[in-house]
């Protein structure tokens, strides 16, 4: 019950927050009311609701072959889901890809569960009244690793290659307003409107970001993924689409979490 | 001992990881390469086309700058003096009205794949920049522009030059965070002109 009404607190924060275009003074109101339920919460954090989803839908039997995920080698072995979000992305031979959590995911429920490639990438993302089974999966496998220092070794050619490619990704400038990743994510201390930005060529900076990440959006009322995050950073940034689990937003990946390497992790994190 | 065993483990990882690198790494990836593998993991969607992944001259040099390999002096004046070729001048001169610009400034929207492109763009000036005393909700990525005008001078040099450098802002320094508002037609030219008048109008609050 408890937890409900957090839930309920949660969501109702969520539309308040999300109503519309906010004046600055609203804003910062709106930022003092996240902070003033960050309080309340306590310990407490919405995306354990995700994680205890996810991890009945990683013993669950579904798919056309009816099996669970429990066999599913994310990088440790198969069925490992202890600190193995550590080590990702990585070099998987099977697939002979580099894979970060969410791409392997989709592998496995290709493999396992007889799903094809194009329904275990549909609707990767919930919303509203929208449940759906990724985002918890990715909530349930990466609280396995909180408490746990990123460790990604990026030595295998393939790794190092995506290594060096989602740097030039980073800093590739295109679209009507020139924008690359490091428009706003290259210089310390900078904000977007009241909303501070990491300086994520910066190595505290972005252990502190990737370590945060997923996250329970308060204002959306809804845990996010790595790949939403860099979904939704393009968006802004002007450029098409990003694909789910494509080459370019694992790249990408791999490069911050390469960069993230040493920090403890603790998420899924909550924000804004 | 543990601190010596360390240090040489790290020596040695140190010594390893770089012949590794010497002797296993990918070359850097090439422009062709990067553009491939980003073709092949974005597709169109709403006003956003594919073609956003093509980069012009100044995205391509600014790219290669940022990324580490910094910007020749040459490269830099080429841009400029490229750049500062593109711009169209209004024929009824540079000022509209500070309170449009105004909303323009504060307007995010424009260009993203969830905007309606039937919709006019806004500059979103706010979002990096400080204008007036009572909007308090700016970003920092580019200076403040409190008391732009009055600070400049009113004067009809300045007012053309504030038109061009929202028109197209590497005409001024090359690889500029600014986006070129008219160059890639973001703004209208009377858009600008509004902009350009909350910068420089006297009676603007940004001058207050």
């Amino acid at each position: 019950m408890d937890r409900n009404r957090k839930v309920a607190a949660a969501w109702l924060l969520a539309a308040v927050v999300g109503a519309g275009s906010l004046a600055a003074q609203e804003k910062s109101t709106a930022i003092q009311e996240i902070e003033k339920y960050r309080a309340a919460l306590g310990d407490d954090n919405p995306a354990e609701l995700w994680e205890a989803r996810g991890e009945d839908l990683w013993k669950e039997k579904r798919g056309p072959k009816n099996a669970s995920l429990e066999k599913c080698d994310l990088g440790l072995g198969a069925g490992v889901v202890k600190g193995v979000y550590t080590v990702l992305p990585k070099y998987f031979e099977d697939t002979g890809k580099v894979e970060d959590l969410e791409s392997r995911l989709v592998t496995c429920m290709v493999t396992l569960q007889g799903f094809t490639p194009e329904e275990a990438k549909k609707n990767p993302f919930g919303g509203p009244g929208k449940k759906v089974p990724m985002d918890a999966l990715v909530a349930y496998i990466v609280s396995q690793s909180r408490g746990m220092k990123m460790n990604v070794a990026a030595t295998h050619p393939k790794e190092m290659e995506a290594y060096e490619l989602g740097r030039k990704i980073f800093f590739y400038h295109g679209g009507p307003h020139d924008f690359a990743c490091e428009t706003c994510h290259g210089a310390d201390g900078k904000r977007i409107r009241l909303q501070d930005l990491p300086n994520l060529t910066k190595t505290a900076d972005v252990q502190k970001t990737y370590s945060t990440w997923p996250a329970y959006r308060v204002s959306e009322g809804e845990v996010r993924t790595m790949q939403w995050r860099l979904k939704d950073c393009f968006r802004q940034q002007r450029f098409p689409e990003l694909e789910y689990a494509s080459p370019a937003s694992i790249a990408l990946t791999m490069f911050l979490a390469k960069s993230a390497n040493g920090v403890v992790l603790n998420a899924p994190a909550v924000k804004r | 001992m543990t601190t010596k065993a360390i240090a040489a483990t790290i020596l040695l990882a140190a010594a390893v990881g770089c012949a590794h690198m010497a002797s296993n790494a990918p070359a850097e990836p090439g422009n062709d390469q990067v553009k491939a593998v980003l073709e092949g993991s974005f597709k169109a969607l709403g006003q956003a086309g594919l073609d956003r992944l093509d980069q012009d001259d100044v995205q391509r040099i600014c790219s290669a700058a940022s990324a580490g390999q910094g910007l020749s002096k040459e490269d830099a004046a080429r841009i400029e003096k490229e750049q500062l070729a593109t711009i169209k001048y209004p024929s009824d001169g540079y000022m509209g009205d500070w309170k449009n610009g105004e909303k323009i400034a504060q307007l995010g929207r424009g260009k993203q794949f969830s905007d309606n492109p039937h919709e006019p763009s806004g500059g979103n000036c706010y979002a990096c920049h400080e204008l007036t005393k009572e909007e308090i909700s700016f970003g920092t990525i580019g200076p403040s522009l409190r008391n732009f005008g009055k600070n400049r001078g009113f004067t009809p040099e300045m007012q053309k030059y504030t038109y061009a450098k929202i028109y197209n802002s590497e005409a001024f320094a090359a690889c500029s965070n600014m986006p070129r508002f008219g160059h890639m037609g973001i703004l209208t030219e009377k858009q600008i002109k509004d902009v350009t008048a909350l910068l420089m109008d006297p009676q603007s609050p940004v001058n207050k």
